[in-house]
């Protein structure tokens, strides 16, 4: 989403101060920021429903396919790790962009979308598998959590994907300046949330043990 | 005023290489679609809400026809059911949430010294899926049957595929997919109030100087921001177990049904709340303005508004008391409730500490916002009674309850926005409401509502359940029930009145001034209606009431001193006016938008062609929209 | 005028209270369950309706003693008062520490449920729209009526196979959901010998009005001649009329005839010529009421949507035998004539 920035009032001599490179606001903080810190705690609550829903339905069920039978924790790891390492080529990503680096920040930026989409493929991979040892929606609880919980989320991925490369598109076509360097921290910030998310969901499902 | 309207910068540029030419008129028909000035938007609401209140309400007096007397037969079992489960579905996501998004959307900016909002487009956006999700809910009742489950939709009934048959027609997937909608809109509008009130504020607007309401609805929009994906949660699981066929509320499988509640309900009273605290803030401006006297403890007032903000979290099982949760949860879920009745309690005696000692005008806002604290009191009591567990398993889904909720919702709400609407129409459409038609319709709304009302406490504590097509003959239910019909009706002849002020205001009514109540806050300062700019120069805040104290203040013995004219414009500097870059209208919210209804039939009617096309339409909006500036560059 | 319609309005909750004797009355209690719960909520109404009354006059009475008036347009202007706002904060606060501490050992209470050889069990299991009884112990499988002795403690085990219920006898104890997948347990007790009438009280679907309950109160020897012929084969028992009815209308595939047929997906017929309601309680049990139900059920209580594509065929509720199996009038009549027989 771009920057919808608020209608102001340039001649005044305001208390709100100046944002950098922004109109002034009371906080001093932009209103895209605050907004995106606001939307992202709502999505606290919709990933908290879900999760809730994961562990109290957790081992509940008596006929299977069951997650001991299903889970490759090493592989499941390695892409999680790849998706938290996407994290910190975004922190690069941004910090290149603020530098005025833009040749770096294509690059980290890319990295960052090419880093999710491995995840996604990790995702895809998992899915089917489970899927042929006959895992779906309607055989069991675990079913129906399992590939809700972890679809949804990597549903939010692939939108973050989309929002990064719509970032990659940008720059390349020069509309993506060090002064608009916070369409790209707020790109960040939802990316960050997905990844954490991802640690949350990932202990619930796949670290702490069945019985 | 003309010199502003000169330094006014719109859209005279250079056609810049996009997709869509830009609308450029902000005035006309056609400048309603595209708008994004918050005041119009406001008015959208505004008229859409109470199109659908007027719906809304001929559904109720279908139900009070159908119970007019035992064994009714106006309306079969499923017409009743699609009947009562689209009242309620309407009257809290259609009417009461929109509605007060009417009243913020125009007035927060006004009130706190902003030009508009903080994203005007998303503003926008989020009226066109409130006016779209509820089409879509509404197209239902042609296209396979209108939702039947209850505006509550309790899983598994609501749950379980259709071909079980326990839910008639497609229903429940309108309702689960509709619901979704609306909330995505709802949210939006929340996320702007939130932005709009931590950012935008007038230089001394600190936020202890903000109006109540301002402060009152910043509630709701965290209560909405927080609430809203609960539900959306609870609603996906629903239309996935109904379609998709997995387990989350499917006992056979060790699905729980109480989750769909526990999650429903979490939502479910800070919904309460979303719309109960929009009437206290509408309430807490007139009571002030018509006493002529400041609100009575603002801090105490203020403070309370937040708590029940955050104790309303904590109370929602007090709507399972008979799902056998357990005497400890009971226990629990019955305190939690008696101690938010405390901050409810508190201000309903710093608004009657208001009244005292004032200089009381009993005008049409006052009396409705006098009717609120009375009848929003006897709602708050019937709803103690129901904390006190034991009795809550007699009052729970009886009339009983029916009854209390109207007192608050109904009593409160619809009482305290009619305030309102007779409060700021002369603001909004510089014309004053007539007062004779007005106060006629206030005592037919009195007298009807507690006739409709009153004696649903007394069935449901004689054993009449509610959601009940028909009831049998010898259980003397049916005088009260007579009683309630006749209500009714002098209910909808009061609205009635009220469309005939309206029409009768636009027609023959005066133009009033800026400030004809000789009002405190900010939204007077500036002209009836006010310019598309709000203020010609934005205020300095120094006081609360700001708009008051420019025109009063107070002598050694804290009495009104009526400051010499002029004093008030003291302050604002007549010229050096800048350029005011408003925000450009844009046709993308809507555009965007109309992929959302696509999205849901395609789900509705599980055909992936119409997902494909509506998900395409969304990604081109998207595109469209982003590409856009809000402002569009002049000179 | 308002304070009168609120006098007005008391007196009729008064009157209610001792005047509707409708046997689902939750003013009205027989059993000590819901006379506790009475008890309760009395003295707590009572101090409502004072503050309600209090704060219904102050609404009346302090704008028209403030009325604007020559002058008193610029009255003083009042901020607030601390001493005042904490009276009120704390009064409330004490008032509901009182309801709490009476409300909270009641809920434990109420949630103890009763052993011993008094003890009667029954095992509920709620259906739409209607709803069965089974006692483990002395055999006995029933629908809609629920027969219990007075003074005995009767521990109801409530589950659903379909969708939440909620069993309400308004006289004898307070609501108790029937959710699927769990089991609630309700204890009732009556007093007096008499019958008491409930309904379902959570919204159920299409029929939920008309799943209606009875509870028939009897003394202990009453009660153990019910349950004697309960457990006796069907008295006027004509196994070759039962076995054609099945073979001819489907009635075995749902229904359970004592030495016929097993079937438990709609009522028990065994001994239905003994009971006094049937169809979820709708209709009481007359020659004229069964013929027509059994001719066509659907159009006596809504079981299937009649203006909507209809589940096909339909899976909730008997069937119409007239559209089903081209039944007549005449034919409706012999089988009601022959139902009424099954004592």
């Amino acid at each position: 989403m771009t920057t919808t920035v608020a209608t102001t009032d340039h001649g005044h001599p305001a208390t709100p101060t100046h944002v950098a490179g922004g109109h002034p606001t009371n906080t001093g903080i932009s209103n895209v920021k605050i907004a995106i810190w606001a939307f992202l705690g709502s999505e606290c609550l919709f990933f908290g429903a879900f999760i809730s829903t994961y562990l109290l339905y957790r081992g509940r069920d008596t006929i299977g396919p069951k997650p001991k039978q299903l889970f490759t924790i090493p592989f499941t790891s390695c892409t999680s790790f790849i998706l938290l390492m996407s994290s910190l080529t975004m922190v690069l990503a941004l910090a290149a962009i603020q530098r005025g680096d833009h040749r770096r920040f294509r690059i980290w930026i890319l990295s960052t979308a090419l880093f999710g989409l491995t995840f996604i493929g990790g995702q895809v991979y998992e899915f089917t598998s489970f899927y042929r040892q006959g895992l779906n929606l309607h055989v069991n609880l675990f079913g129906s959590t399992f590939f809700i919980l972890t679809g949804l989320h990597g549903a939010h991925v692939t939108v973050g994907i989309f929002w990064l490369l719509s970032l990659y598109s940008r720059s390349m076509q020069g509309k993506l300046g060090t002064e608009e360097s916070e369409a790209v921290e707020v790109a960040g910030l939802y990316w960050h949330f997905v990844d954490i998310v991802w640690i949350f969901i990932f202990t619930a499902i796949y670290l702490v043990p069945y019985h | 005023m003309t010199t502003v309207e000169d330094a006014l910068t719109h859209v005279e540029t250079k056609p810049v290489n996009r997709m869509l030419q830009r609308p450029r008129s902000t005035t006309g028909a056609w400048s309603w679609f595209t708008t994004v000035d918050h005041k119009k938007i406001g008015i959208l609401y505004g008229v859409t809400a109470l199109a659908f209140f007027l719906i809304g309400g001929i559904e109720a007096l279908l139900i009070r026809v159908q119970l007019w007397g035992p064994n009714g037969t106006v309306l079969t079992a499923n017409q009743y059911n699609q009947v009562f489960t689209m009242h309620g579905t309407t009257m809290i996501f259609l009417m009461g949430m929109p509605l007060s998004i009417a009243f913020g959307n125009y007035l927060i900016p006004l009130m706190i010294g902003a030009r508009d909002v903080a994203f005007p487009r998303i503003n926008m956006f989020g009226y066109w899926v409130f006016l779209l999700g509820g089409l879509f809910l509404y197209s239902s009742f042609v296209l396979g049957g209108a939702p039947n489950g209850g505006w509550f939709g309790y899983a598994p009934l609501t749950s379980t595929p259709m071909s079980k048959g326990f839910l008639p027609g497609h229903g429940p997937d309108f309702w689960t997919i509709g619901l979704i909608m609306l909330g995505i809109g709802s949210v939006t509008s929340a996320l702007n109030f939130i932005v709009t009130v931590i950012n935008m504020r007038a230089p001394g607007m600190s936020m202890l100087r903000m109006p109540v309401f301002v402060w009152m609805m910043t509630v709701v929009a965290f209560l909405t921001l927080f609430a809203m994906p609960i539900v959306t949660a609870a609603l996906m699981m629903v239309y996935l177990d109904r379609n998709f066929g997995t387990n989350f509320f499917n006992a056979s499988m060790h699905g729980d049904p109480l989750l769909y509640q526990n999650l429903f309900w979490l939502f479910g009273h800070p919904e309460v709340y979303i719309l109960i605290l929009p009437g206290m803030a509408v309430v807490s401006e007139i009571l002030p303005v018509f006493s002529r006297k400041p609100l009575f403890g603002y801090s105490v007032v203020v403070f309370s508004g937040i708590a029940i903000g955050f104790l309303g979290w904590g109370v929602w099982a007090h709507h399972m008391f008979a799902t056998g949760i357990g005497p400890v949860a009971q226990s629990a879920f019955g305190v939690s409730t008696m101690i938010i009745a405390v901050p409810t309690g508190v201000k309903i005696f710093n608004w009657l500490g208001t009244v005292w000692g004032g200089a009381v005008r009993l005008a049409t806002p006052m009396l409705y916002a006098l009717g609120f604290i009375a009848m929003f009191t006897l709602g708050g009591l019937s709803g103690v009674m129901s904390a006190i567990v034991p009795a809550d398993t007699q009052q729970t889904d009886s009339y009983f309850v029916v009854a209390h909720f109207h007192y608050v919702l109904f009593g409160g709400l619809v009482f305290a926005l009619f305030g309102g609407f007779y409060y700021w129409w002369p603001k909004v459409f510089g014309k004053m409401l007539d007062e004779r038609l007005g106060k006629t319709s206030f005592w037919i709304m009195l007298i009807g509502f507690n006739l409709t009302f009153f004696p649903m406490h007394i069935v449901g504590l004689e054993g009449m359940p509610r959601r009940t097509y028909t009831y049998g003959a010898g259980l003397g239910w049916d005088l009260l029930n007579k009683l309630e019909t006749v209500g009714a009706f002098l209910i909808a002849t009061s609205v009635l009145v009220f469309i005939v002020n309206i029409v009768h205001t636009k027609l023959r009514g005066e133009p009033c001034g800026e400030d004809p109540w000789d009002a405190r806050t900010l939204e007077w300062a500036t002209s009836s209606p006010p310019p598309e700019f709000n203020f010609a120069e934005i205020p300095i805040v120094t006081n609360r009431d700001e708009w008051w104290h420019r025109k009063y203040t107070e002598d050694e013995d804290g009495r009104l001193v009526r400051l010499p004219a002029g004093a008030a414009t003291a302050t604002a500097e007549p010229e050096a006016h800048h350029h005011i870059h408003m925000p450009s209208p844009s046709y993308w919210p809507l555009l965007f938008t109309i992929g959302l209804p696509i999205l849901g039939y395609g789900f509705v009617f599980k055909n992936w062609w119409l997902v494909g096309l509506g998900a395409v339409w969304l990604m081109f909006g998207m595109t469209g929209w982003a590409t856009e500036p809000s402002t569009e560059p002049g000179t | 005028m308002r304070a009168g319609a609120l006098v007005a309005a008391i007196t009729l909750l008064a009157a209610g209270c001792n005047g509707n004797n409708n046997k689902q009355n939750s003013l009205h209690p027989d059993g000590p369950a819901a006379h506790k719960i009475l008890n309760l909520f009395t003295p707590f109404f009572w101090i409502a309706v004072v503050i309600g009354i209090g704060v219904l006059v102050a609404t009346i009475i302090l704008p028209l003693r403030f009325r604007r008036r020559e002058g008193n347009e610029n009255p003083k202007q009042v901020h607030g008062n601390s001493t005042l706002e904490i009276t009120w904060t704390i009064i409330p606060v004490l008032i509901l520490a009182v309801m709490a501490i009476f409300t909270v050992p009641t809920i434990f209470q109420l949630a103890k449920t009763p052993k011993g050889p008094n003890v009667i069990h029954v095992d509920v299991m709620a259906h739409q729209w209607w709803w069965e009884y089974k006692y483990p112990k002395e055999n006995i499988y029933t629908a809609n009526e629920l027969h219990i002795p007075i003074n005995r403690p009767v521990v109801l085990s409530m589950t659903s196979d379909n969708v939440i219920h909620d069993f309400w006898v308004p006289e004898l104890s307070g609501k108790k959901d029937v959710v699927p997948g769990q089991t609630n347990v309700e204890v009732i007790q009556a007093e007096k010998p008499g019958t008491y009438l409930g309904q379902c009280a959570e919204y159920c679907g299409l029929s939920h009005a008309d799943m209606r309950l009875r509870v028939i109160a009897q003394t202990q020897a009453d009660y153990d001649t019910w349950v004697q012929t309960q457990q006796a084969p069907p008295s006027a028992a004509d196994l070759a009329e039962f076995k054609k009815l099945g073979t001819e209308y489907s009635c075995t595939t749902c229904h359970m005839f004592q030495g016929v047929s097993k079937a438990e997906v709609g009522p028990n017929l065994t001994h239905l010529a003994d009971r006094e309601i049937f169809a979820g309680g709708k209709y009481d049990l007359t020659f004229d009421n069964l013929w027509k139900w059994v001719l066509n059920a659907p159009s006596r209580k809504p079981n299937q949507c009649p203006r909507l594509p209809q589940p096909d065929p339909c899976k909730v509720g008997m069937p119409s035998m007239e559209k089903t199996f081209g039944m007549s009038a005449g034919q409706a009549q012999d089988i009601a004539h022959f139902l009424l027989t099954l004592h």
